[in-house]
């Protein structure tokens, strides 16, 4: 028989689709983190090849913070619908009564919409696994994780106390109460994500796509004005410019890139030919080198 | 030369042809082995900074970080992109395994970043056994070191057949071919001496870049490739899987409606097409391939590597952890193996106790046996032991459950690799690779009697059983079981209890009080209490018997349903505030080492079938409660 030799793409693909395969014969009620970003979009993609001619046999989470761009709430349910999944929608009640917002509350923010609010979703539902997108080319305390990242009861992560992960053998043995964060794209990159969606015709939001957008600019970022919750300073005015995302999150943490690439080629290219790596565009790691180390031990996803 | 910098032209004139050249790239995983001496974690950076997998914004970071804690001065410190933890930058080691991501236009690239010392040979081994090629970095100050051996020895025995031998900093020895060279030839006669036939050896330097992405004017004399280009052109372990007969174990049954039936995995080696004949073991039943389904639609034939989901043309039973084979050439399906065994866990092996063991998808109770001996893993020296520590390799017989399929490791590292997890604390404890089964499992027959345990049961009119007691010392065990006895002798029911301090005064006084006695302890009075029930009779034991995965053991040796679980429930401070033998005082003097509750664990049962409060309610009530509960 003739050899063929699996492309990266193909190979990175089976990968994920092993790992969910485990996952779905191994948990009890596991779930799919569905955050509408491109790395989610490519999860819930293979997903659907893992499982083919089944739906996935999970339901998608969506842990809201109230604060994500309007383009990502429309896509949200129409790709739900399109993969024949239940979606689930959590939003941290405390939060919500508390009116936390990036602008006012900082890094009180992140921790109670998003790191609380995954923690709530999942003991409310009982998920005992939890898919996530997150790559290990993303930051550094990613690059050790495991595919397979136990946590315990109250949702910690231990860095120094991780199991072995040998050949793609995975141990999804836990006690009641304990569960796993799981990452099919961990040996993804952000070229290879790119390259699959343009490969494999993914949808993505189009705020990845650049256009005329409402900006402002702070601290450096540039910021999209979604909607007039958006408190604009003295003097501040909203400009037009061509932007796109590399990165989707919170609008009013989520820095715009000046941009006129208007399809997923030239997304590529200037992803290529830019000089800034993608989490520069989000405001939660620029504390500290190993802040992100900390909000996932806190059990951040 | 490589091209890696000639792509960025490419990008900004014809972006649709790069992506059509990058869309045909294959993937190499390796490992760099090498202490931080060794300048392991500079030649990554140093691959990474190459291929410009470094962002601006990242190498601002880091050139912040070389100068507040760096080890080259004011220079850059590329071991700072690899060092990731904030614990592990701050001692200025990488304690666990890192991968790292960077390509070419031929491949993409995984590296897997392991620590080089022996207390982490572990981490070495977890990021060996997804490699295809492990790089082994010698400083050329030194030449061949421990270490150098130490990690040659984890990447041949995890079965990586390329080895690259990179002498580093060739800078600092002025490039010296004949110091090189007798680098090499020290190294080839140390490889050979432990089965590596071939390997590639490269000057190189980490920190001044020679021989890593372009060749160098420094060794003019080197014939062989640079590092990056035999990285680039080094033949893939996918490949040679292909030519191996057909294997698929099955990970998942797709049942979306009563229409389809499909076996969903993702093939380990060789390859198959519509309308091969297959045979699924350890069944051994046979049929042919229908159908290998895809998303993208189906395929006439795929190969190791991929995931699919195949259908079969005939009705056959087959379930998660079945493996499909080429129906020509099965693999061998047994229940013991001999297995080199690498532990992994702060705490000890402990031999005859069962550990899950998952062999790909299948999942079962193993033992493993004394070990035959452990590895001196700088040495290779065979030396004895009775257990293995952390870090510690060692060859043992392992005997699981049922009968498995399974493949010699050398031949399939799907199909020959397992991990060991701890049944009470679900952590991966070890790993193993089989080497062959063993032909005592197949010599050994039962031998058939005319009386059968039916006939036993018959004639003494009762359903044998046994009443497993367990908990604290002091919890009351022994008393309740003599209770139960006498009220069942009443009842003319034939009985016999065992107590465990009396089986310690006979069957079992070779035995102490080590995790590994307690295990054995209890592993004879299981066949003892199923010997009795073979002979019809209804067993009552009263053991601390602290491990859950012995009792569970015992649970498994028994006919199904014949094994009842009592748990004597008496807290820890009411046992010892009973101490009718006086023995807690001893303990907490620290005259009386292992002992349960106080310096040894106790596991309760998650479900005993029936459990008493001691608390609640008098030895006489809970044996009246227990034969209610068994003789309704």
């Amino acid at each position: 028989m003739t050899q063929s030799t699996l492309t990266h793409l193909q190979r990175l693909e089976a990968e994920a689709i092993h790992i969910m395969r485990e996952v779905v014969a191994q948990a009890d009620n596991p779930v799919m983190l569905y955050s509408v970003g491109k790395d989610s979009a490519c999860m819930l993609h293979v997903a659907k090849k893992a499982f083919y001619p089944s739906p996935p046999p999970f339901p998608l989470l969506h842990v809201d913070t109230t604060w994500k761009f309007k383009a990502m709430y429309a896509m949200r349910e129409a790709a739900a619908r399109k993969a024949g999944m239940q979606l689930i929608v959590h939003q941290n009640p405390d939060a919500l009564r508390q009116g936390i917002n990036p602008f006012d509350h900082g890094g009180l923010h992140t921790d109670m919409w998003k790191t609380e609010g995954l923690k709530q979703a999942l003991d409310l539902h009982g998920f005992d696994a939890a898919f996530g997108g997150a790559r290990r080319d993303e930051e550094k305390s990613r690059a050790k994780e495991r595919i397979f990242s136990f946590r315990t009861a109250s949702h910690r992560w231990d860095p120094k106390n991780q199991r072995p992960e040998l050949w793609r053998t995975y141990n999804a043995h836990k006690a009641k109460g304990e569960s796993m964060r799981v990452f099919p794209l961990s040996n993804w990159t952000e070229l290879d994500i790119w390259q699959y969606i343009h490969l494999e015709n993914i949808d993505i939001v189009p705020l990845y796509y650049a256009a005329k957008r409402p900006t402002v600019e702070r601290d450096g970022m540039l910021l999209m004005v979604d909607d007039d919750r958006f408190p604009l300073c003295d003097g501040e005015e909203p400009v037009m410019r061509s932007v796109r995302f590399r990165t989707l999150g919170c609008y009013p943490l989520t820095g715009a890139v000046e941009s006129e690439a208007t399809t997923l080629p030239q997304i590529i290219q200037e992803m290529l030919l830019t000089t800034t790596s993608e989490r520069q565009g989000r405001a939660i790691d620029h504390d500290q080198a190993a802040s992100m180390e900390k909000k996932k031990q806190e059990g951040y996803f | 030369m490589s091209d890696i910098y000639k792509t960025d032209a490419l990008i900004a004139e014809d972006i649709d042809k790069y992506l059509e050249i990058h869309q045909h790239k294959t993937m190499l995983r390796f490992i760099t082995c090498g202490s931080v001496d060794d300048g392991k974690s500079t030649l990554i950076g140093r691959l990474l900074y190459d291929s410009k997998m470094i962002f601006e914004d990242q190498l601002a970071t880091l050139e912040s970080d070389s100068k507040r804690v760096g080890t080259q001065g004011e220079g850059i410190d590329f071991a700072l992109l690899v060092d990731g933890l904030a614990a592990e930058r701050e001692q200025g080691i990488t304690i666990d395994v890192a991968y790292r991501f960077f390509a070419t236009d031929k491949r993409k690239f995984i590296v897997a970043d392991t620590p080089g010392h022996e207390q982490y040979t572990r981490n070495m081994v977890t990021g060996a056994s997804t490699a295809d090629l492990a790089v082994i970095l010698i400083d050329a100050r030194k030449g061949v070191l421990t270490q150098t051996r130490r990690h040659s020895y984890l990447a041949h025995l995890i079965g990586i057949r390329n080895i690259v031998l990179a002498v580093n900093k060739m800078d600092l020895i002025g490039y010296d071919r004949a110091k090189y060279d007798a680098i090499v030839a020290d190294y080839r006669a140390f490889a050979e001496s432990i089965g590596i036939s071939e390997f590639t050896a490269i000057p190189i330097s980490g920190l001044a870049g020679d021989n890593i992405t372009t060749r160098s004017d420094n060794t003019p004399w080197h014939d062989g490739p640079v590092l990056l280009e035999h990285l680039e052109t080094v033949e893939l372990n996918q490949s040679v899987e292909q030519d191996k007969p057909f294997r698929m174990a099955v990970q998942w049954v797709n049942r979306p409606n009563l229409d389809f039936r499909g076996f969903s995995g993702t093939i380990a080696t060789g390859s198959v097409a519509v309308g091969d004949s297959v045979r699924v073991l350890p069944s051994g039943k046979t049929s042919t391939i229908s159908r290998i389904v895809t998303m993208d639609g189906d395929l006439a034939q795929a190969v190791a590597g991929q995931a699919i989901t195949l259908c079969l043309a005939d009705e056959i039973d087959c379930s998660r952890g079945q493996l499909i084979t080429a129906a020509k050439s099965p693999v061998e399906v047994a229940d013991q193996f001999e297995a080199t065994v690498i532990w992994m866990d702060e705490v000890d092996l402990t031999p005859g106790r069962t550990y899950w063991m998952k062999l790909g998808p299948q999942t079962v109770s193993a033992t493993i046996s004394q070990p035959k001996y452990q590895v001196n893993v700088n040495t290779m020296e065979q030396l004895a032991a009775k257990t293995l520590d952390l870090n510690a390799i060692g060859v043992a017989n392992v005997t699981v459950d049922r009968d498995i399929p399974f493949a010699p490791y050398t031949d399939s590292r799907d199909l020959g690799g397992f991990i060991l997890i701890d049944k009470m604390t679900n952590r991966t404890v070890g790993a193993g690779l089989i080497h062959f089964s063993l032909r005592r499992a197949q010599n050994i027959h039962r031998q058939a009697t005319d009386i059968s345990r039916e006939h036993h049961a018959s004639l003494k009119n009762q359903a044998p059983m046994v009443l497993w007691m367990t908990g604290l010392s002091g919890s009351g065990k022994s008393t309740i079981a003599n209770l139960v006895e006498k009220k069942l002798a009443r009842m003319n029911r034939h009985t016999f209890l065992l107590d465990g301090d009396n089986v310690r005064h006979g069957l079992n006084k070779d035995l102490g009080f080590t995790d590994t006695d307690r295990v054995e302890n209890i592993r004879r009075v299981g066949e003892v209490a199923r010997l009795m029930t073979d002979a019809g009779l209804i067993v009552i034991t009263a053991f601390i018997s602290p491990f859950r995965s012995e009792r569970e053991m015992v649970r498994g040796v028994m006919q199904p349903g014949e094994f009842i679980e009592v748990f004597i429930d008496t807290p820890l401070e009411e046992a010892e505030k009973r101490d009718v033998k006086g023995l807690y005082a001893k303990a907490r003097a620290g005259e009386l080492k292992n002992f349960t509750g106080i310096d040894s664990p106790y596991e309760p049962p998650e479900a005993p079938q029936i459990r008493i409060d001691t608390t609640q309610m008098s030895a006489d009530a809970a044996a009246d409660l227990i034969i209610a509960k068994l003789l309704p």
